[in-house]
């Protein structure tokens, strides 16, 4: 397999940097921001731009995470079923502007079943989408508000991403 | 992704003997995420959307069969409740040709409950649909055994290397069988105690350990798990009364006030008051028979979801 490094831990950094200020810029009532990302990578991503808009607006800023498993829509398609895990919100998302947080936007099936699943917690004054990776091919209608890099992928390529807290080290990869 | 513990292949939960214990701790690790949902604005997902389950209880019960029915429901699957006196079953027609009467009407899950041992293995090699057993005669009702086991987890942080005492009526429980195999299986020390009449010694071939000693039982117990006693078909050959079966053997505050402070206490349900368990004790802070029953909807969902996602495999 062919792998192809596209962003090192500078580079991530430097791109959830960006997004923290655009999100700030994009929401003048920091009031109502929390952070909810999805298992497994959005999670740890989800509390980095949480902390990074506090350091920004000097305040912290809560955040949460989603696992979408049991919202997915290919149960029957699959062999064995995909483990699920505990989503931890601990906070009322009712009357919040909620930014979803993911690694790679791709169908944007994931995205659909975190909105889903959202919407069993509360009803939110409005949801962003924040996503390391965009690589394209959507399937539904989604398009993200902040993405810190746009990587134009063929379909059967795999994008991978590292992460300090889950792998040991920040990276995005490019498999062909 | 969460790196699954175990890749879940089967489509029917028919007891714990043949399960192994990863097996057993994948259905735990999937009952702790689905609980979480209960706690939710919206206590429903849509894993199951589109699927049919069938209650089929040939043998009456009410917690059971409405825990089942709420967790198929929380994972918005539809629901038939078939019971015996209500269904063909009286007018003759087998288990066999009811099961797939109810395949014909493309059922993904038959829940059963019968009388006969084996029911539930008898349909699982006939139908394609997944079989949950939920009590088959003396012989299993895994899904008590798992929410005991759940209940234990939560409370304890392990079930590996705690003592556990079941107390009662042994030899006519599929609860006991169910747990004896589950417990075992995750490295408990199982205690067996009760009249001798109710627990003979061979169970001791199960891996646990059997007294009629009621006092060196719930000693050193971290968990006691209390079995109702069937007064309707036992009391006149098993013991000689209840009163005395609540003399020997019953929960009072005195034997309670003996047990190690931390020492769970546990009951299947239905209970009887002032028979196998004081009153007090039932509602004491030790006692989770009612946090057993909401972990029981946990823990079904959990099973409902794996043998449907198992069914391709």
């Amino acid at each position: 397999m062919n792998a192809t490094s596209i962003m090192d831990a500078v580079a991530i950094e430097r791109a959830l940097t960006r997004m923290a200020h655009e999100i700030v810029e994009g929401n003048p009532q920091t009031d109502t921001l929390v952070f909810v990302g999805l298992r497994t990578h959005g999670a740890p991503l989800a509390r980095r731009l949480a902390a990074k808009v506090g350091e920004i607006i000097g305040r912290e800023l809560p955040s949460g995470e989603l696992d979408i498993t049991m919202h997915r829509d290919d149960l029957d398609l699959r062999e064995t079923p995909p483990a699920v895990g505990p989503s931890h919100i601990p906070f009322d998302v009712t009357d919040k502007t909620v930014v979803l947080v993911d690694d790679v936007l791709f169908t944007g099936r994931s995205i659909r079943a975190a909105m889903d699943e959202l919407s069993d917690f509360g009803r939110p004054r409005c949801i962003r989408l924040a996503v390391l990776v965009d690589r394209g091919h959507r399937e539904l209608p989604i398009r993200p508000d902040y993405v810190g890099k746009n990587l134009p992928t063929a379909r059967t390529e795999r994008v991978r991403v590292s992460l300090a807290e889950t792998d040991g080290k920040d990276e995005v990869l490019i498999e062909k | 992704m969460k790196k699954p513990r175990f890749t879940w292949r089967r489509k029917d939960l028919l007891g714990i003997e043949e399960l192994s214990a990863d097996e057993i701790l994948h259905i735990l690790d999937t009952a702790a995420a689905f609980k979480q949902v209960g706690e939710r604005h919206i206590k429903k997902v849509p894993s199951l959307r589109g699927k049919t389950l069938v209650n089929l209880f040939i043998e009456p019960s009410t917690r059971t069969r409405t825990s089942f029915e709420l967790a198929a429901k929380r994972l918005s699957a539809d629901v038939v409740n078939i019971t015996a006196t209500a269904s063909s079953l009286v007018k003759g027609e087998t288990l066999k040709d009811t099961a797939r009467n109810l395949e014909a009407l493309r059922t993904d899950i038959i829940v059963i409950r019968h009388s006969a041992a084996g029911a539930p293995h008898f349909l699982a090699q006939r139908v394609k649909a997944s079989i949950v057993n939920a009590g088959d005669g003396a012989h299993e009702h895994p899904t008590q055994a798992l929410l005991d086991a759940f209940t234990i987890r939560e409370k304890k942080g392990a079930i590996a290397g705690l003592n556990i005492t079941i107390l009662g009526d042994i030899l006519y429980s599929r609860v006991a069988r169910s747990n004896i195999w589950l417990l075992t299986k995750l490295g408990a020390r199982v205690t067996l105690a009760g009249p001798s009449t109710l627990v003979p010694r061979v169970f001791e071939q199960l891996g646990c350990r059997v007294t009629y000693d009621l006092d060196e039982a719930i000693r050193d117990a971290d968990v006691i798990n209390l079995l109702r006693i069937q007064h309707e078909r036992q009391r006149k050959t098993m013991f000689p009364s209840i009163g005395e079966y609540t003399a020997m053997f019953g929960l009072n505050k005195e034997r309670f006030a003996r047990t190690k402070p931390d020492a769970l206490i546990m009951h299947p349900g239905p209970i009887n008051r002032g028979v196998e368990i004081d009153s007090d004790i039932a509602d004491c802070g030790r006692s989770v028979i009612l946090e057993q029953v909401t972990n029981g909807l946990a823990v079904r969902m959990a099973v409902l979801y794996l043998c449907v996602g198992g069914q391709s495999a």
